[in-house]
């Protein structure tokens, strides 16, 4: 058969393809492996995990003592309230706050925002003493307040609404000075609505972060009353538990859940082109 | 009473020059009053300053006889179109309208009424539960006019409402905006960049450029009255022709660009340097053969109904000359260009001096 310049073409691009989604499958295999793993061996007897098999009957077994003999429901409460007040401040304080870095015009406007900013560079891990000092001479260790308090706006947050608000085109305030919208109204009625996808991000973003919580509730709860999911996960560890290793195994995976759920809800809001139409 | 303009002059703290500079106008009760000019000259800034969004420097402003300085837009009472439109992307098309009602706390049958009229008058009631990007370009801008319909304003702001819609469009939306303005006796400040618009839709005309205004006037006024250089050349398409001539002789009666094309006054003139303007269909192109005339076709343009000739001169002063009907010539072929009679004479400080045979208003012939 005679080898046309579009057959060759049709060839090599099937061949790039190829290859693609080999690599992409590959490095999609080596970040999910581990997540299988873990997950196979929560339906697993602890007594065939401790022999290093991967084989045996596998049952609900685990997830029905994690249930009945741990802590995990307390924590996971502990966890969501701790996370949805986080997630609640980060988006009402960052949105205001870069509402005003974008539609106030006042003194040192930019030079304050970038000092938000610089508070990014500042490893979490460096401020841990001195919020430890705080928050202790404040009497609110061992308390849900000394989760929460700190973490109430984000450096972060009002950078990316600030970029969100800087996309909502001039025309439309004016539009809204001419009908005689207040600041508060305008923030409300027409910042808030155009920036939903960067909201939903951040919001994912908080929850997440929250969720993810190690160090700080570490040094900060003593009490299983209050200790997060991620600190009671080390407690299992660390307490009678120790050997049960498919008990572990299954309080982790609860664990993880509530992140799945919130990306993929999330997931559904990352379309683009929801602000076309506004002009032009 | 209107909308006054007193000596209205705009300044940034940073920049030396002003953006505006003692702006007089006078705008009457429900006329269409197009503001035009190039881009930069101003015109969106002055239109901002009536609407309020952006402050005044010094001059003064005053709607229906109280003086507006310094009054939030939203008690000035007034609405305003932008160029793009500015509806909020997250609304279907019946909230957008409704959207600066409910700023103002009317009454929900009340918004629920003027709502459904606005969207009636600009054919959308088939679209009030769409989104903004569910409607194409002319829906949108519609969108925006039933915005400013649905308002109670009686003045209505309107910023290059029509730039961003295709050729065909524009000419559609232009007789719309004309016809609501009229029916709902709206008082409507027009700003655009095209002077077919200006001159197609307006009462009166403001013709803004170099920061300050050049000429207001009816757009025919402007069209065979152009106070200088700039407004001659800005309206009527193809573009006048501007060409400099000296009188040579104290006291003559004719200028002349050479010796085939010249103009012949009423009055004398002075001697001195003096700009000759005449529009394309005041001259006339006869073509002539081998190397007599004076001066050589280098484009041609048949649009159907007239036909567009551009020529050098001997002397290197490229002119344009529009001939009705579909008129065969070709291109480097010979001609002699000569002047019909009607021409302006502008001094040397661009400035209209003598109109020589032009269209006077009380020659304006009445259409039966």
């Amino acid at each position: 058969m005679e080898m046309t310049t579009a057959g060759q073409a049709s060839i090599r691009r099937r061949s790039g393809l190829v290859f693609k989604y080999l690599l992409l499958a590959v490095l999609a295999f080596v970040i999910i492996f581990p997540f299988i793993l873990g997950l196979w061996t929560s339906f697993l007897p602890t007594t065939e995990i401790a022999k290093g098999s991967l084989q045996g009957h596998l049952s609900w077994q685990n997830y029905h003592d994690a249930f009945t003999q741990t802590p995990i429901l307390r924590y996971l409460f502990n966890s969501l309230v701790i996370s949805l007040i986080q997630m609640a401040a980060h988006l009402f304080f960052a949105s205001i706050a870069a509402y005003a870095f974008v539609f106030l015009e006042f003194k040192y406007r930019e030079q304050l925002f970038y000092v938000v900013l610089a508070t990014m560079m500042l490893p979490f891990e460096a401020e841990v003493i001195p919020n430890f000092q705080t928050v202790r001479s404040l009497h609110l260790l061992d308390h849900y307040a000394v989760m929460v308090i700190p973490f109430l706006t984000s450096a972060f947050g009002i950078f990316m609404l600030r970029q969100a608000f800087k996309q909502i085109p001039w025309d439309l305030k004016e539009a809204a000075d001419v009908d005689g919208l207040s600041h508060w109204q305008f923030y409300r009625q027409v910042a808030l609505p155009y920036s939903k996808i960067s909201l939903l991000t951040l919001a994912a973003y908080s929850f997440l972060g929250s969720w993810n919580q190690y160090l700080w509730p570490m040094l900060t709860t003593f009490s299983n009353r209050l200790r997060p999911v991620q600190d009671g996960l080390r407690q299992l560890h660390s307490e009678e538990t120790a050997t049960n290793w498919g008990l572990i195994q299954a309080s982790a995976a609860i664990v993880v859940i509530p992140t799945l759920i919130v990306l993929f809800w999330g997931q559904r809001y990352f379309k683009s082109g929801l602000n076309e139409g506004s002009v032009k | 009473m209107g909308i006054e303009l007193r000596g209205i002059t705009k300044a940034y703290e940073h920049a030396a020059q002003p953006v505006l500079r003692e702006v007089n106008a006078e705008i009457q009760d429900g006329e269409l009053f197009v503001i035009v000019g190039p881009s930069g000259c101003g015109k969106s800034t002055l239109l901002r300053m009536i609407a309020g969004i952006i402050p005044i420097t010094a001059g003064q402003l005053a709607i229906d006889g109280q003086v507006m300085n310094g009054v939030p837009p939203k008690d000035r009472k007034l609405s305003m179109v932008f160029q793009s439109y500015a509806l909020y992307p997250f609304l279907d098309v019946a909230a957008n309208v409704a959207f600066g009602l409910k700023a103002r706390k009317m009454p929900v049958a009340e918004i629920k009424k003027r709502v459904t009229e606005a969207l009636e008058m600009v054919n959308l009631t088939k679209y009030r539960a769409r989104k903004p990007r569910e409607l194409s370009g002319g829906q949108r801008q519609r969108v925006a006019l039933a915005r400013a319909i649905a308002s109670d304003a009686k003045i209505c702001l309107m910023d290059e409402p029509l730039s961003n819609l295709d050729a065909q469009l524009r000419v559609k939306m232009r007789a719309e905006i004309r016809e609501l303005q009229r029916k709902l006796g709206l008082t409507l400040i027009y700003v655009t960049h095209d002077q077919t618009e200006a001159m197609t839709m307006a009462d009166h005309v403001m013709v803004l450029n170099d920061q300050q205004v050049q000429q207001i006037d009816t757009p025919l006024d402007i069209y065979n009255h152009p106070a200088n250089h700039f407004v001659a050349q800005f309206f009527g398409t193809p573009q006048i022709n501007l060409l400099t001539v000296k009188a040579e002789q104290q006291a003559t009666h004719e200028l002349r660009v050479d010796s085939a094309l010249k103009v012949v006054l009423k009055e004398p003139l002075a001697l001195g340097t003096y700009t000759l303007g005449i529009r394309p269909n005041q001259l006339i192109a006869t073509t002539v053969i081998g190397d007599t005339g004076n001066a050589q076709v280098i484009n041609v343009e048949t649009l159907g109904e007239q036909t567009i000739i551009e020529a050098i001169l001997d002397s290197g002063v490229p002119v344009r000359i529009v001939q009705a009907g579909q008129v065969q010539i070709d291109i480097e072929q010979r001609i002699e260009v000569t002047a019909k009679g009607a021409a302006f004479i502008f001094d040397d400080h661009q400035q209209l001096i003598v109109e020589q045979g032009g269209i006077t208003d009380d020659q304006l012939v009445t259409a039966k």
